[in-house]
Parts: C-alpha cells; sequence; structure tokens
C-alpha cells in the first residue's frame, strides 16, 4: 500500500525525475510510443505462415509502450506498399514489418528510399549492403533445423520407414526443408526415407489433400510438410490415422492423436529485439537471421504421436543444434547420384541456401 | 443506356416548350440511373451499419476511417485512385462485351496473360537496350493484342461453336495463369531470384513512371481516357449502335445484316486488349517483372465494377474509384477497429447484392417516367 502514501513532496520529486528522464533522452521518450506496422499476405490465423508473425506479434503487444498495427491479406502488389505507406502516414509506424517475400523488390525498396527516417524489415534473406537502402533490412530463421528435428523424432516414430513430404514448389527454401528432414530421420532411422510429392503453389487445399492422401496410400505412416497453410495436409493426414509433423506455427490442435512436433518460427525473438533496440535509440541490425543457436526457430511441443524414445532424441538433437552442430555432413548426393554436397557445411553457410537438389533418401523429382 | 441521339422525337410544340420539355425529360429520365444507385448504396450502407453494430461495433467510426483512409487526405486520395487504376480497364473488359449481351468474366486472365506478353517480349529488348520508349510501345502492343486474343478466344467459340462465354473464359483465365506459371518457372526463369519464380527484371530505365506530380502510375490516365473513348465508340458511333442491336436482339440484328459474329468478336478484342493493358501497367509500372504476383484478382474485382456501372463505360470511373477507396480503406478499418479484411468484402458483397435488387426498381417511380423517355433505351 505504499503507493497510497503519496505526499506532496514525492509526488514533485517523481514528476521531476520523469521530467528529466524525458528531456535526457529522447530515443527514450520516443520508445514511449513506438509503433510497429506489421503486413501479412494471407489471414492471420491460418495455422501456418501468418500465423508464426501473428503469434510474435501478440507477444509483441504485450510489452509495455509497444503499439503494433496489422494488416492481414494484402496482396504482394502496390497494395502492398500502398498498405506501409498508410501505417507511415496514418499510423504514424516507425518500423514496418513486411512477411511476404514479394513485397521486398521493388516495393518495400522504393518505401525506404522515400520514408528515410522510418525502419523497413522483411522477412527474408534478400537486404543486400551493396544495393539496397540502409534504413532497410531482412530477418528470417533457419527453418530446416526445426524440420531436422522432425526428421528426428518422425525417424523413430515410423514402422513403415516410409515419411511423406507434401511440398509446394522445388524452390531452395523448400528444399533445403525436405533434404534437412531427411536427415534427421536418417540420423535416428537409417532405413528411414522421405517421399516427396510438389504440388505446384503455396496455397492449393484440394491438391494438399490428394497429396496426403497418395503418400498415404503408398504407405507412408508420417506426413508432414511445406505450404502456406498446414492445415489440410494435418488434418487429412490425421484423419487417415497417420502421424504428422507440422510446419511454420504449432498445428498441434488440429491432430489430437498423431501430431509428433513440428518446425515452428520463433519470430518474437527477432520482434522484441528490435524493439528493445528501438528502446534503447539503437540502430537495427540490417540482418538479423539464425536457427536454434540464436533462438529463432522451436520445435512445438510433442503431441500424444511422439514416442518416448523420439522425444529424447529430438531433445538431444536441439542441444546438438544450439551447439552448432552441423546438419549436413558431406559429402552427400543428390538422388541421382552425383555428389554435390563436397564438404561439412555450417548449418548457416549461404552455399546451403541455394540448394537445387534433393539429397539421396528422398524420393521425387523437381522438374 | 441514356441515349438522347434523337431529342426532336421526345415532343411536338413551340420551339421554346420543345427545348424545355425535351431537357426535363433528359434531365428526368436521367436521374434515375443516378437516384437509383444512390439509393442503393445508402440501403447497403444502412444494412452494413447493422452489421457493425451486431458486432459490437460503431459505424460511424467506420465510415469515418473509410472517409479518412480512402479520401480524407492527399495520400489517401492517390492511394484510392491507384488501387482503381486497374479496376478501370478490367471493368471495361467486362464491359464491352457485355453491350453485346456477353457476361465475359475472363478479365483476369487476359490481365495475367498479357503482362506476361508485355514482360517476355520486353526481355530481349531491354538487352539489346533498344529506347524505353519503343520498348513500352512493343510491350503494350504484346500485352493488349495477348489480352485480346484471349478474351477474343471466348467470344469466337460463343459465336462459332455456342460455348457459353462465361465458363470458357473464366476457364481460360486459369489456363492462362497455368501458361505464364509455365513459362515464369521454366524457360523464362530469372535464375538470380531462388525464391519466387519471375521473368527477368526490366529495370529501373524501363519502368512506367507516375504521372508527374502524383504518386499515381499512368495506368490510371489510360483507363480514364479508355473510358471516355469506349463509351463515345458505344453511344455515338454506327458501330456501337450495332453492337446495341445485336446485344438487344441478336437474332433480328442478323435478319437486319447486321454482321454480328464480327461485332462480338470485336467486342471481345477491345475488352481483351484493356485487360492485356492493365496486366501491361502491372508489369510496366508496379512489378517490373511478370510473376505470381499479377494474379491479384483485379479481373475478379472488375466483373463487379462493371456491374455496378451497368456496363457504362462513363460509370466505370466513380465506381471503381468508390471502389479502390473502400480497398484503400480496408487497412485502416483493419488496423484501427480490429476488424478482420473480410469486413470489407462484407461491404462489398452488400453493395453488389442490393444494387442488383434495384434493378428491379427501374421503371417503378412515376417522377422518373416522362412521356417521350419511354422509348429510350
Amino acid at each position: 500500500m505504499a503507493y497510497l502514501n503519496l505526499s506532496r513532496r514525492t509526488f514533485l520529486q517523481g514528476t521531476a525525475a520523469g521530467l528529466v528522464a524525458a528531456g535526457s533522452s529522447s530515443h527514450l521518450a520516443q520508445a514511449a510510443g513506438v509503433t510497429i506496422g506489421i503486413v501479412y499476405v494471407g489471414p492471420r490465423d491460418d495455422f501456418g505462415w501468418n500465423q508464426a508473425h501473428a503469434v510474435a506479434v501478440k507477444a509483441l503487444k504485450t510489452l509495455p509502450g509497444i503499439k503494433a498495427v496489422e494488416e492481414e491479406n494484402v496482396p504482394e502488389t502496390d497494395a502492398c506498399a500502398k498498405s506501409m505507406e498508410s501505417m507511415v502516414n496514418l499510423d504514424g509506424a516507425q518500423i514496418i514489418l513486411g512477411t511476404s517475400f514479394g513485397y521486398f523488390d521493388p516495393f518495400m525498396v522504393d518505401l525506404a528510399k522515400k520514408y528515410a527516417k522510418v525502419e523497413f524489415r522483411h522477412a527474408a534473406p534478400l537486404w543486400d549492403a551493396s544495393k539496397h537502402p540502409k534504413n532497410l533490412g531482412s530477418y528470417f530463421g533457419y527453418l530446416n533445423q526445426a524440420h531436422y528435428i522432425d526428421g528426428v523424432a518422425a525417424g523413430l516414430c515410423t514402422k513403415s520407414n516410409k515419411l511423406g513430404f507434401v511440398a509446394a514448389k522445388p524452390i531452395a527454401s523448400v528444399l533445403s526443408n525436405i533434404n534437412s528432414f531427411m536427415l534427421g530421420a536418417k540420423k535416428t532411422n537409417p532405413n528411414a526415407v522421405v517421399q516427396v510429392i510438389f504440388t505446384g503453389d503455396w496455397s492449393l487445399p484440394v491438391r494438399e489433400a490428394e497429396a496426403t492422401n497418395a503418400l498415404v496410400d503408398a504407405g507412408c505412416d508420417v506426413i508432414t510438410c511445406h505450404v502456406d497453410a498446414p492445415k489440410v495436409v494435418i488434418e487429412t493426414a490425421e484423419k487417415r490415422g497417420v502421424k504428422t509433423c507440422g510446419h511454420n506455427a504449432s498445428q498441434a490442435p488440429l491432430a489430437p492423436k498423431g501430431f509428433i512436433t513440428g518446425a515452428e518460427y520463433k519470430w518474437e525473438t527477432i520482434y522484441k529485439g528490435y524493439a528493445a533496440d528501438l528502446a534503447e535509440g539503437k540502430k537495427l541490425p540490417n540482418m538479423t537471421s539464425g536457427g536454434y543457436e540464436t533462438d529463432m526457430v522451436r520445435n512445438s511441443p510433442f503431441g500424444a504421436g511422439a514416442t518416448e524414445k523420439a522425444r529424447n532424441a529430438a531433445t538431444a538433437a536441439m542441444a546438438d543444434l544450439k551447439a552448432k552442430k552441423p546438419i549436413y555432413v558431406g559429402p552427400l548426393k543428390d538422388n541421382k547420384g552425383n555428389v554435390v554436397i563436397a564438404k561439412t557445411y555450417d548449418n548457416l553457410d549461404p552455399f546451403l541456401d541455394q540448394m537445387n537438389y534433393l539429397l539421396e533418401g528422398v524420393v521425387g523429382s523437381i522438374t | 443506356m441514356v441515349d438522347v441521339a434523337e431529342p426532336m422525337l421526345a415532343s411536338r410544340g413551340s420551339p421554346s416548350r420543345e427545348w424545355q420539355s425535351d431537357f426535363i425529360v433528359r434531365v428526368r429520365s436521367s436521374a434515375e440511373y443516378i437516384v437509383i444507385p444512390l439509393f442503393a448504396l445508402a440501403v447497403s450502407g444502412l444494412l452494413f451499419s447493422l452489421f457493425l453494430l451486431a458486432l459490437g461495433k460503431s459505424p460511424l467510426t467506420f465510415f469515418e476511417l473509410v472517409n479518412r483512409g480512402g479520401f480524407g487526405t492527399a495520400f489517401s486520395i492517390q492511394n484510392t485512385l491507384q488501387r482503381s487504376a486497374p479496376l478501370i480497364l478490367t471493368a471495361l473488359a467486362v464491359a464491352i462485351p457485355a453491350r453485346i449481351g456477353l457476361v465475359m468474366i475472363g478479365g483476369e486472365g487476359a490481365l495475367v496473360i498479357g503482362g506476361f506478353a508485355s514482360a517476355a517480349i520486353a526481355i530481349p529488348l531491354v538487352v539489346a537496350k533498344v529506347p524505353p520508349f519503343l520498348t513500352w510501345i512493343v510491350m503494350v502492343a504484346a500485352g493488349a493484342a495477348v489480352g485480346a486474343v484471349w478474351v477474343g478466344i471466348a467470344g469466337f467459340l460463343r459465336y462459332a461453336r455456342g460455348v457459353n462465354e462465361t465458363i470458357s473464359s473464366l476457364l481460360l483465365t486459369y489456363i492462362g495463369i497455368a501458361v505464364m506459371n509455365f513459362f515464369v518457372e521454366g524457360s523464362l526463369r530469372d535464375l538470380t531470384n531462388p525464391n519466387k519464380p519471375s521473368t527477368m527484371p526490366i529495370g529501373d530505365n524501363y519502368m512506367v513512371g507516375k504521372i508527374p506530380g502524383t504518386d499515381v502510375h499512368w495506368g490510371l490516365a489510360v483507363g480514364l481516357l479508355l473510358a471516355v473513348l469506349l463509351h463515345f465508340l458505344m453511344s455515338r458511333t454506327t458501330f456501337g449502335f450495332a453492337v446495341r442491336v445485336s446485344g438487344g436482339n441478336p437474332r433480328a440484328a442478323l435478319a437486319q445484316g447486321l454482321p454480328v459474329g464480327k461485332l462480338i468478336v470485336s467486342c471481345c478484342l477491345i475488352a481483351g486488349a484493356c485487360a492485356g493493358l492493365a496486366g501491361f501497367f502491372e508489369v510496366a509500372a508496379i512489378q517490373g517483372r511478370a510473376n505470381a504476383s499479377l494474379v491479384a484478382g483485379y479481373g475478379f474485382t472488375g466483373i463487379l465494377v462493371s456491374f455496378l456501372a451497368r456496363h457504362n463505360p462513363l460509370a466505370i470511373i466513380p465506381v471503381a474509384i468508390m471502389f479502390g477507396g473502400i480497398v484503400a480503406s480496408g487497412g485502416l478499418v483493419q488496423r484501427r477497429m480490429d476488424l478482420p479484411d473480410a469486413t470489407v468484402l462484407v461491404l462489398q458483397g452488400l453493395t453488389f447484392v442490393v444494387l442488383l435488387v434495384s434493378e428491379t426498381l427501374y421503371g417503378r417511380f412515376k417522377i422518373f417516367q416522362v412521356q417521350g423517355a419511354a422509348d429510350r433505351t
């Protein structure tokens, strides 16, 4: 009840201290009203990519002095530029976070030039110091590490030794997740193979369901995916009675029986970092990236589908990744027999960002 | 619609009375086309307010935010205009075939394939360092021509084979998107962009800039110009007259010796060219390359705009701007009122339904019914 004991003197002291603080550090004063604008390409409750960001923004909003303005379903056209500009002009946003790949070039690049005092950060590794403005930057997580953990657990949860992967497009980030999932599974179960089906686009619910059914029909008893919204894949697999590993956000509620674990981003590490930097008046980093070693990805809490052994192996593997133990131990061959990874690469090595092959152990083709 | 080609027919009397009554006829019969849509807009606004109240949100705040986000500041107005630019062109792609009685909804496909064609043809020209102006001419020609062919196919199938143009144009849209994806993810893919399949960028020098003094690209000016020109074509030329006759009764038109098949295909070619042009601007003014972002739904929103404008090219302009404003303010509404994105869709849907229902009101109010105006179509 000390608060009630407020004499005139303590009140004056307090006010004076407040005034001094406000006067001495304009950054702090500014931080008291930091507005962050976030733009999503899809709905915030998609059980996927957008939800992963929205969860982090929710965490961010609990911090004192932080106001977050959000806009969902913004397409990768000039609509995104206009939404961001509107956040700057009408909401006074000081940081803009663009969370969809296609927002970057040309939209965020142009906006960063136009609004030099606003910080723009984009969720994909595209920022290039030699080409792009200094108030622009990139952040992303190495989700393949979490897919590797999925694989480690899945390898011990399968009986048929066949794991199914429903993937959107054969682009580098997707291939890296498939290959990492396979390497994780091989670590705990050398007989495991990963069978992949590409649907051809980020959000094709009907084809995702078909692909899931096809994989289950082919004997896969663990299914995972890399599509925008894994809801359909996870639900279909659960209905077919097979186990699942998630992607992007936690899909545990969708598969109460078969969920093992899932690869999740931990965007709040990055977002809270930005907020803290702003509060301290520090320049925001232009490039923020990492995986387990910097707490930027995580795995969903184990579900009913995870066996005791799988939980232990996955937990041990997480500790390995935190200690930067490499996933890609060379030499590794692609599934056509060519050596594509000649030596062992560090988990964050840019060489691995350029992946355009499926490794031996993955059944499927990217062409 | 409001055709005033033959004012002399309106009344017979003394010259001054003739003029006066003719003027009143014109005003009163045109007023119907303004008063009824405005009334419908008001009703949909009212219904939407009830919807907001049911959600526990204030309709007043909503409309204030729509005003602020869509029209209230210089930035908002430009935001609105920028968003309406593609809608004018894609709405024209629906309106022109509608005049000849076709429900053509393939504007999206024509936009995508037209935009892709202009991006694809630009690549060798950019590599060969052809001056931007010449490159744009070639790009426009390619985009408009390919878009025209795309809708033209649906028109031709309608005339020659009796294929339902609504279905065929919709299906052609998916084919168009697939063709673009095939090339963008295959032979024309820019390999320096490993994570988003796109064609090679045309580069800053080859981008069509903004209208000077504004933040809005030239697609808006071209859209406005085309809307006016096409209005003239449809209401003041023999071509437009023949189109309307054929739209009213194709058999009678054939009996009159009108080349209905050619008219149908011409309308579809014009429509496709408009949508293809919208695709060109998406590439040359916004994206700088062709990729899946071209599939942004402008073609489908254009259908809505055209229907609301009763397929009148001039009316498309304010309707497109109204839509642009609603979409532009949608973001602010989401942010300030914590409403989901779909709220704006509810408003659009309500507006559409109420306006369609209001179609039944035409000709029911005596005040608009003036003798001599009845035969004005």
